[in-house]
Formats: C-alpha cells, structure tokens, sequence
C-alpha cells in the first residue's frame, strides 16, 4: 500500500492521461495512488469530489465520523427560525455516487514516516497524499473558565450541531426581557462576520417572541468584518435592542463563569446573562497537530501555490485549520482553496505543469429575511504569500436601498444552494 | 380614477421598456468598443488553469456553471457575450450589479477571455 513508489504511480496515471489525451481530467490506469481525506466538510468533501473528477482512478478515501454534516453557513438562520435544522444537514451518498470511499470514524493520528492514518476503529489506512481539513478546535481554558463543561451551560455553538440546537432551546426558554451576552474572540476564528450575523439573527428571532430582549456583544476587538454595514443595519432593523461593546469600551471577557452565567471584563466589569453564547479563541482541528504541520500560533502554514503544508511533504491542508490571510476563514474559501489543491495533487502525481492558483471568496450575511449584505475578494499566490488581487473585492455599498439588500439575501440564499450541490449534492 | 391608473401604469411600462433599451444598446455599445480593443489571449492560460478560475465561480452559479436558483446560469453562454459582459463588470459599467463588480476586478482581461471559453462548451466542471 504505502510502498507505491512515485515513478509508479506516474507511469500508471500518465500513461493513462496520454493515451486518452483528455486535457483537463486525467483518465489515469489501474493500480494508481490513494488520496486519504481528513474531514468531510466544505474543505475536504469539496477535495474528494473534485480529486474524483479530475482523475478517476484515483483512489480517494475521506474520513468524517458524522454520517450528516450539518454547516455553520446558515446554522444562525436556524436560531433565528428561519431554516429547519434538516435544511442545512447533507448526506453522502452524492460523494458515493461520485466514486468516493467514506469511511466514518475518527482520524486519530498520522503517522508521517510510515504514511498512514490510523482511525478511531482501530483501522489503519495507507497515503500517497493526505488532505487535512479538520476545521477547528476550541482551546478550552484559554479564556479562564470556559472548557468543555462549561460548552454545556454555556454554549458557543461554533461548530454546527448539538450545541447549536441547545442554544436554540436556551433562547426559546429566556425570560422576557433578559439579556443574551455573546463574547466574542479576536482574529483570526472561524468565519469572521458569523457573531455579528448572529446577532442580527437573534434579534429578528428575539423581536418577534421576546421583544424587550437585550442582545450584548462583548468584543475583544474594535473592528470586525462588515462593521459599519452591520451597525447601520442592525439599528434600521432592530433599533437598540443590538449594544455592542469593542476592546477600548472595556469589551474583552477575560473569565467566564457557566453556571452563573457570568463574564468578567479585562477592566474588571462583571456582565450577568440570561443566555450566554462564549465564541471561545480557536485553533486547527487536533489532527493537524498529531500530523505536526501546525505551527506555534495552532495554525498550519501552507504553501501558497498548492496548500501543500509548509512541515510535512505530501501533507495538504484546507480551510480554517490554515494560515490563509488575507483569505478569510470562511466556507466558499475552503472551497476554492480545495478545487486548487486537488488540482496541484493530480498534477504531481501525474508530472504535469501545476495551474495557477486563484483563490475567491463571496460571503452573505443575512441581517433580517430581504435584508443581505456581501464582502467578497479575489486572491493569488505571490512572492511566497498569499495575496488580494490589488482593486478586487469589498463589501456592500453604505448607500444601497432596498432592492440592493434584498438581491443579495437572495443571492445569499442561491450560494449556499449551489454550493452544497457542488459538494454534497449531484 | 380608473383611467389616472391605468394612464400610470402604461407610463410606467413605457418608462421600463425605455430604459431596458437603453441598457441593452450601452452594452453592445461597451462590446463593440471592447473589440474594437483587440481580442484577448484566451489561449495563453492552460485549461488546469482555467479550471481553476472556473472553480471560482460556481460556488454560486451553481456545479458547472448550470444554476439551480436566481442567480444566472453561465454554462453554455456565447463566448463573447460573456465576454464582454464579464468585462464589463470589470469595468464597472453595468448598472444595478451587486457582487459582480468586487470580483470581476479580481481577474485580468485574458483569465476573463479564458473564462468565457470555459463556460460556452457544454463540458462537466
């Protein structure tokens, strides 16, 4: 399995590819390589598919315990009411369709000498190339109070499942008039506009069944993504019920107290909540670190051109586990960083010329149901880094009326259609 | 009464098939113009490349570039034509274009040619 030396695997996929003489998909022969898969989210499932497409012989296997991943993109217009939870679960069986062996377990350490991956039944697989897009973990305790149990009274509800649906029956059961804290993180965490979209959404859920609810933002930070197109919309929509208090306003939680429900302030002020929402400081799903392509920060720097890990040679890694800036941590990010990755793997394998890396990103923030607002960019590789196309991008224009706001919620909407299918669905 | 809303209505009419108009002859207007520029190298991007940029795009216009929602199909669209409009989102010109615009400006005008030719073949991703 592990023994498969390069030469053989070029020769069996680019005698495959000349003969066929098929430009853009490689039709590579028998007895090719496997590509293991760490994470079935919108990095590694978008790896899978698009590993399966551009060679078919390749054998490509992904790893997700969860048999139905259900996304963060759209987990706040289930609080807010206004998606069912099934709506934003996905299946498989499309990525089985497509040729993809899933295997349901959990990776739970990389052997990077012998080029294995051993799994949480015991199962030990064999890679030519392993992708690893495991998202992100909490760093329980970093903020003094808050751990796994404490996830429990007080829930972050940052990665999408049960802890977003205990957050969705906390808010049903807050008391009229109380108060919804969330404490939010500094840079980098996973999907930047996501509390602030939150917010809204809470607000359009709290307006309708709890409608002197108080929503208080702490912030470890000044600025966040989308600022200003988030303030102007959240008073239009929802007058004062939104406060938000950034780094200087004293808005940095440095402990947290579950089963009080209370946070405490850097400069010592004490916040009492209702319902307490902790987005704890992140960092890269554990299996990057037993792979040991993490670096200090708990990131995984990669290589700009192909999202090969910048540590370990025949390691690739997507999504929010990388160091991507100033690409956000976002879903359609994870996407396009894996269509370059699968890319630049068929390619190697095959010794043909690598394509150019471009990058994209496109992300709605849905603030009231025909209210949408946007910030895209376009990336590349340069120099080594990664970089924004210089004049592309931006968010939504200040000024826009009534029209422009609702377009974009239904482009919103359209995106995480179309994106699901080209990942899940077919 | 009656007949004041009716008058407004075949004014309003009048007034939104006047300004269809005058957006579909300033985009073969800019179309011409971009001609008359000189065609762009399509050709000098591989096809891995231009699988790439393809990739992009789909994310919204749905798997291939055959969309499953409002958002426009673009699989299967006259090469020029979507060409020209593409350019045209580049260059700001299209009125009413809510996130086109930010990201047309991302690519330059040969990886556009080169997109335009992606999207007319009738081919999977």
């Amino acid at each position: 399995m592990t023994g498969l030396s390069r030469r053989r695997i070029l020769g069996s996929l680019a005698a495959g590819s000349v003969a066929l003489a098929a430009p853009s998909i490689v039709r590579a022969g028998a007895g090719s390589a496997r590509v293991v898969i760490v994470g079935g989210g919108f990095g590694g499932a978008t790896a899978a598919r698009y590993l399966k497409l551009r060679a078919p012989q390749l054998r490509v296997t992904l790893i997700e315990p969860a048999r139905r991943f259900y996304t963060c993109p759209f987990s706040n217009l289930y609080l807010a009411g206004l998606r069912s939870w099934e709506s934003i679960g996905h299946g498989y069986d499309g990525l089985r369709g497509a040729g993809v062996e899933l295997v349901h377990a959990q990776a739970e350490d990389v052997d990077t000498r012998l080029r294995t991956v051993r799994l949480s039944t015991g199962q030990t697989l064999g890679w030519d190339r392993l992708v690893l897009s495991p998202g992100v973990d909490m760093r329980w305790n970093a903020l003094e109070g808050y751990d796994e149990a404490a996830s429990l009274l007080a829930p972050h509800a940052w990665k999408a499942g049960p802890q977003t649906q205990l957050l969705r029956r906390q808010m049903e059961a807050m008391e009229q008039g109380g108060t919804f804290v969330m404490v939010i993180p500094e840079n980098p965490f996973r999907c930047p506009p996501g509390p602030y979209e939150r917010a809204a959404m809470l607000a359009h859920y709290f307006s309708r069944h709890n409608p002197r609810a108080k929503i208080l933002l702490l912030d470890a930070k000044d600025n966040f993504s989308k600022k200003g197109l988030f303030q102007q919309g959240w008073k239009a929509l929802y007058g004062d019920m939104i406060e938000w208090v950034g780094l200087t306003d004293d808005g940095q939680v440095t402990r947290v107290d579950a089963k009080a429900l209370e946070v405490q302030t850097a400069f010592g002020q004490v916040h009492k909540a209702s319902v307490l929402n902790v987005i704890p400081p992140q960092k890269a799903g554990f299996i990057a670190e037993r792979a040991g392509v993490v670096d200090a920060s708990g990131w995984v720097p990669v290589k700009a051109e192909s999202f090969e890990t910048q540590r370990v040679a025949g390691i690739y890694a997507l999504g929010d586990a990388t160091i991507a800036a100033p690409m956000p941590k976002s879903a359609f990010v994870a996407n396009t960083q894996a269509k370059l990755a699968a890319a630049a793997i068929v390619a190697e394998l095959t010794g043909r010329v690598p394509p150019v890396a471009s990058y994209a990103n496109t992300c709605y923030s849905l603030l009231a149901p025909g209210y949408g607002i946007s910030v895209a960019g376009v990336y590349r590789a340069e120099q080594g880094g990664i970089a924004e196309v210089p004049g592309s991008g931006g968010v939504s224009p200040a000024n826009a009326d009534a029209a422009f706001r609702a377009a974009e919620a239904a482009y919103g909407e359209s995106w995480y259609a179309a994106i699901c299918a080209d990942i899940w669905g077919r | 009464m009656r007949a004041e809303k009716a008058g407004l209505r075949i004014f309003k009419r009048f007034l939104m098939a006047f300004s269809q108009l005058f957006v579909r002859s300033f985009i073969a207007l800019v179309g011409m113009g971009l001609f008359l520029a000189g065609p762009a190298r399509a050709a000098d991007l591989s096809d891995d490349s231009a699988s790439i940029l393809a990739g992009n795009c789909v994310n919204c216009h749905g798997p291939s570039g055959r969309s499953l929602s409002a958002i426009p199909t673009i699989r299967g669209v006259n090469e020029e034509q979507l060409r020209v409009r593409l350019m045209a989102f580049r260059e700001g010109r299209d009125a009413g274009v809510t996130v086109m615009t930010r990201l047309m400006k991302g690519y330059d005008a040969d990886q556009i040619a080169a997109l335009a030719k992606w999207f007319a073949k009738d081919r999977a991703p």
